[in-house]
């Protein structure tokens, strides 16, 4: 496998959202907005960056039976410092996005990376899978997020360009479910070959 | 592939990490300390800038508490004398607390409201935050009008379809007048 594809196997092929559907908690609840979506997706590249090439390099001295524990105390680690980062230096994304930051510990992507990929490959793999998935994820969340913006809202990116309210329903959760299952099909029928 | 597993390493290996770990956000935390202060503080004076009137200098914060409940202000001062109160008013919205900041004259009169944090829905109550038919009802109410909802007997109009967010929204600013006119007897 070359080293471009570990980057853009995770758009398609092995799309987080739309193909191993993982991480849906903040894809559900985050994604109000195209702003949002694209704010919560690249929260979580970072997370997932870092937390590839941490584990990739550690993997191979921890000793089986605590290597979960290790890697959460890793992942929840570099949660922080992004929560710590984003408090200090973009206290509007970390209003809006409030408790999906430190949620990211949890996010089964990360994990599911460190366990699936980071712990048997190396660094630089490790870290390009990393921004691949993370990628493919932020690129998921804007997609969801402008299409629940356009239909809940009127606007694209935060620009107004139907006056009115929009259907509501598109802002909240049902609407998030309908957005996420609609796409989930064009995107396995379409793209995913 | 992993090492073999026996106590002592992964006791090691589990201080390792954990130390590492600690000391890195230390680090971090220690670096952000006063930007995340700063942050605060700048988002604060916004605040308070956003619902007083233009000239006089902010006080530093008071405490008070009216019928048991703990309320944060600041002062505007001008020449010595109060101009107007800027007062932290907490109610309970639809979805959690619901907090504003409420610049009040001191005869009573609310000069502007504004959102500091909600957990209102999105696209109903969070519309309190930009409704402007709703919120420019509170600007330059007077003493002598009944800070209340049309439903609740009074003369304002709710956010259409968020009743509970706007009665919240009411009676946070409702507190906020009742507190400066208690705080002009005890002067």
């Amino acid at each position: 496998m070359g080293k471009w594809s570990l980057v853009t196997k995770g758009f398609v092929k092995d799309n987080p959202t739309f193909v191993l559907v993982l991480g849906m908690c903040p894809t559900l609840a985050t994604t109000t907005s195209a702003i949002n979506g694209l704010e919560m997706g690249l929260a979580t590249l970072f997370v997932l960056v870092l937390s590839n090439i941490a584990i990739s390099a550690l993997a191979p001295l921890v000793p089986d039976k605590v290597h979960i524990p290790v890697y959460i105390v890793v992942i929840a680690t570099f949660v922080t410092v992004l929560q710590l980062l984003m408090q200090a230096y973009m206290p509007a994304a970390y209003t809006t996005l409030g408790l999906f930051i430190p949620l990211i510990v949890v996010n089964c992507i990360v994990l599911g990376r460190a366990e699936a990929f980071a712990n048997k490959n190396t660094v630089l793999d490790s870290a390009l899978d990393g921004i691949g998935v993370g990628l493919g994820f932020t690129l998921s969340l804007t997609v969801i997020g402008l299409v629940r913006e356009i239909l809940g809202s009127g606007s694209a990116f935060g620009f107004k360009f139907i006056p009115g309210d929009g259907i509501l329903a598109f802002v909240m959760a049902p609407g998030a479910f309908l957005v996420l299952g609609y796409l989930m099909v064009l995107f396995n029928k379409y793209l995913k070959k | 592939m992993a090492a073999q597993s026996t106590l002592k390493n992964m006791l090691l290996c589990l201080t390792l990490v954990c130390l590492v770990c600690a000391a890195l956000l230390g680090g971090v935390y220690a670096m952000t300390y006063k930007p995340i202060q700063k942050t605060n503080e700048n988002i604060l004076k916004a605040s308070i800038g956003a619902v007083l009137p233009d000239g006089g200098s902010i006080s530093d914060q008071k405490t008070t508490s009216l019928d048991g409940k703990a309320y944060t202000y600041y002062e505007q001062l001008s020449g010595g004398a109060v101009q107007a109160y800027a007062v932290k008013s907490a109610t309970t919205g639809f979805g959690g607390t619901l907090e504003l900041m409420v610049g009040v004259l001191p005869d009573g009169t609310v000069y502007n409201t504004k959102v500091l944090s909600h957990s209102e829905t999105p696209g109903l109550g969070a519309k309190c935050q930009t409704d402007r038919k709703f919120l420019d009802q509170f600007q330059g109410l007077g003493p002598d009008k009944s800070v209340k909802l049309r439903k609740d007997g009074g003369d304002l109009d709710a956010i259409t379809a968020s009743t509970i967010t706007s009665r919240a929204y009411t009676l946070a600013v409702s507190n906020a007048v009742e507190l400066v006119k208690s705080l002009k007897k005890e002067n």
